[in-house]
């Protein structure tokens, strides 16, 4: 074990993958000899050499293009956007072709290598262009797998599953993370399991769920519900395609209650996925609504940020709200 | 002979490749390093009030990225830009142009928007996202906007411009259209210039961008800034072949290359496209030559990717330098006046600074407003649930609570 930030810990899950195939690849802006503008691929190209590990020119829908073309042919195609905001360039060469190349197909072609890494979320001072969690969108897309870890040590076991995955996978990094969270990470190679929701504390009067930097948040809001006398089970989703319904189910079934807490606007955000599903699979469990706490249905703002997002008294309130229903 | 390709076939009968760096471009100087008229180099016509102004423009953004670069080091901002080193390439452009005409920016070029008259207390104001920002506090640092300016607000998202420039100037020209006849009146009174970098240049948007411009014909101008960087890739690493110039030949547009650190060549380049745009209604490319001498912005640190020998180089090619010692020698300008002016601005803009700090930020009501011409209800319920909570809890809201009715 060694102690690692998550940049770190992302960091090993490539070198990893890079010295086990030798065509694997690493592209993206600036992650060459500069190693990313958030330093994740640092030290890489030092080591793999610049043909296969490059900087691309400034084209997203050139690198997802591009990545569907290297890992079609078969080799791991390593891809990184460097904000979540940027994917939609790419979104066409994503949710067109990525997804569908195997079902259209028959199988005779597809991009299981593809790896996409993009660091997403707030809490950066990033205003509208900076601080996006555009998972909702491509959570509708059919073929797609999603993952988004919390910290360290699920970054690079989760990154190494979404590598070895046989389908495309995106790998949203919560970048206000980044360095903010360290933890004890093996320094050798291990998987995480991709579609299994982690419960990271159990509790018995309400189910709090949320995935990636918001797990931060509804872990603050636990322990103020604590405080209060309210035990909350809090749950990390991880996986949001495929994700772990009977985890969820089996919480919600034993509190009565959920409360999911995501950045992205609240309109056909992935909580109203879960929301309904849940609602199906508990019904007769359920002792108060489902409540979703998000973001606001307005792009991401700057000045406001602190009101805009969904912070732990926000979640708090809604802990209180859904116990004294 | 024009076949329906819509080429000219030019016939040959030897199997020859056309070498992708065939073009070469020839690069437009008409100022020497010290200030001289260069042999077989004619100058613009610049009268001396058009001469000072570029200049004191370029001067105020010099001091104003100078003290806003110290500003965000001593965390009283968030971020900043600077353009460094493209100081000439921004404000000559944006002088020959009109007043009326439109400016569509990537995101250095507030060398122009001072240009147009964007005021100190304005740029303070979106720096520090406070109330008076025309963006409302919605956007990062350097986001500036000014629609009486006829400057659009900076959208941080690469190239996405590009084609927008296109199709605000087919609308500048489609306001002469005649309603009866449906022809298009043979001037133009406005054009549309757009910059972007050698990197966004990369982007599909500037390929749509220029197809579009070309095939519709629409008075646009094309600025390319080519600084040699996007963050840390090299133009190397960006593209091949003869620069950005060579894809507005292939476009089939007009083209030039100028030395971005020549005043007066950027000025004659950008006059002369002009002429062409609102003559013939048709897109020019202008890619500017120079280098980005500072950071690509205070999140950056390009220690990491270029060396201390590379940058002292191109800081003795310094733009602004090169065209005051052009206005001495007309003189035009004097030592001592210039050094005066600079500490009077110097203080301005710290006084400035102090006040538009002290501003308050947007009211609550900001967060929802302009999502769409009135708010949805679904967001007005939002609204009304999140001053609920901000009543319950104002300690935890500062900047809002004191402020909800
Ligand atoms: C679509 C998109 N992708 C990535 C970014 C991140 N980004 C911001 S600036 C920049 C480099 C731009 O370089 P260039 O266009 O050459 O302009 P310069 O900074 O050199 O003036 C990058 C990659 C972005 N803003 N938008």
């Amino acid at each position: 074990m060694a102690k690692m930030n998550m940049l770190h810990a992302i960091n090993s899950a490539l070198d990893i993958t890079m010295a086990e195939h030798p065509q694997a690849c690493i592209f993206g802006e600036d992650v060459g000899y500069f190693g990313g503008v958030f330093r994740a691929t640092s030290g890489l190209q030092e080591k793999y050499g610049k043909h296969r590990v490059f900087n691309t020119p400034l084209t997203e829908q050139g690198i997802l293009g591009f990545a569907n073309g290297l890992a079609a042919f078969g080799a791991p195609a390593l891809a990184e956007i460097q904000f979540a905001d940027y994917i939609f360039p790419a979104f066409d060469q994503i949710v067109n072709e990525s997804a569908k190349f195997r079902y259209r197909s028959g199988n005779e072609f597809n991009v299981g290598n593809l790896t996409i890494r993009t660091p997403y979320g707030g809490g950066i001072a990033g205003g509208l262009y900076h601080s996006q969690s555009p998972e909702a969108y491509f959570a509708h897309t059919p073929g797609l797998k999603l993952v988004v870890p919390r910290n360290p040590y699920q970054a690079k076991g989760l990154l190494r599953a979404c590598i070895k995955d046989d389908n495309p996978v995106i790998f949203f990094e919560p970048k206000r993370l980044y360095r903010a969270s360290t933890g004890e990470v093996p320094e050798g190679d291990y998987t995480i399991e991709i579609g299994k929701a982690e419960v990271v504390k159990e509790g018995k009067d309400v189910t709090l769920l949320a995935w990636g930097a918001q797990m931060e948040i509804i872990e603050q809001a636990a322990a103020k519900a604590e405080e209060a006398g309210i035990s909350c089970e809090v749950i990390d989703l991880r996986s949001i395609l495929p994700w772990d319904v009977e985890t969820i189910a089996k919480s919600v079934t034993k509190t009565g209650r959920l409360i999911i807490s995501h950045e992205a606007p609240i309109t056909n955000g992935f909580g109203a996925e879960i929301a309904a599903t849940i609602q199906k699979e508990c019904f007769l469990h359920l002792e108060s609504p489902i409540e979703r706490v998000c973001g606001l249905d307005t792009p991401y703002p700057l000045a406001l940020e602190k009101e805009y997002v969904p912070d732990a008294l926000k979640v708090f309130a809604a802990i209180k709200k859904s116990v004294e229903f | 002979m024009t076949n329906p390709n819509n080429i000219s076939l030019n016939i040959s009968h030897a199997l020859e490749f056309i070498d992708g760096h065939a073009l070469n471009i020839p690069t437009l100087k008409i100022l020497s390093e010290d200030g001289d008229i260069l042999d077989g180099a004619t100058a613009p016509e610049l009268d001396k009030d058009t001469a000072l102004r570029i200049y004191s423009t370029m001067r105020f953004i010099r001091l104003l990225d100078e003290r806003m670069q110290a500003a965000q080091r001593q965390g009283r901002i968030s971020f900043y830009m600077q353009c460094l080193g493209e100081e000439a390439a921004i404000t000559a452009s944006a002088a020959a142009l009109k007043q009326e005409d439109m400016i569509m920016a990537q995101y250095r070029e507030q060398a122009a928007l001072h240009y147009r008259g964007f005021s100190l207390e304005q740029f303070m104001n979106q720096l520090f996202s406070n109330e008076k920002d025309l963006g409302k506090g919605r956007q990062m640092p350097v986001h500036y906007g000014s629609n009486e300016l006829h400057y659009l607000t900076i959208s941080s998202p690469l190239g996405t411009q590009i084609p927008q420039a296109t199709g605000y100037a087919y609308g500048q020209k489609l306001k002469h259209i005649d309603a009866q006849s449906g022809e298009l009146s043979s001037e133009i009174d406005n054009v549309t210039i757009c910059y972007f970098g050698e990197g966004a240049a990369s982007e599909g948007d500037f390929h749509a961008g220029l197809n579009m411009a070309a095939v519709h014909k629409a008075p646009v101008l094309f600025f390319a800034r080519n600084n040699g960087y996007a963050i840390s890739t090299p133009a190397d690493e960006q593209f091949k072949g003869d620069g950005i110039a060579s894809r507005g030949v292939g476009y089939g547009i007009k083209t030039i290359r100028v030395d971005g650190a020549d005043t007066l060549a950027v000025y004659a380049a950008t006059q002369k496209a002009r002429e062409i745009a609102v003559t013939t209604g048709e897109p020019v490319l202008i890619e500017s030559i120079a280098y980005r001498l500072g950071a690509h912005s205070t999140s950056d640190d390009p220690s990491g990717y270029r060396t201390k020998d590379e940058e002292a180089e191109f800081k003795s090619n310094c733009p602004v330098a090169r065209f005051k010692a052009w206005l001495l020698k007309q003189g035009w300008l004097n030592e001592e006046e210039d050094e005066a002016q600079k500490d009077k601005i110097r203080e301005e803009i710290l006084a400035a600074l102090k006040v538009a700090e002290k501003v308050q930020k947007p009211a609550l009501e900001e967060l929802v407003s302009d999502v769409y011409d009135t708010p949805i209800p679904a967001l007005q319920k939002q609204y009304e649930e999140l001053k609920e909570h901000i009543k319950q809890h104002p300690d935890a809201y500062p900047i809002t609570a004191g402020r909800i009715k």
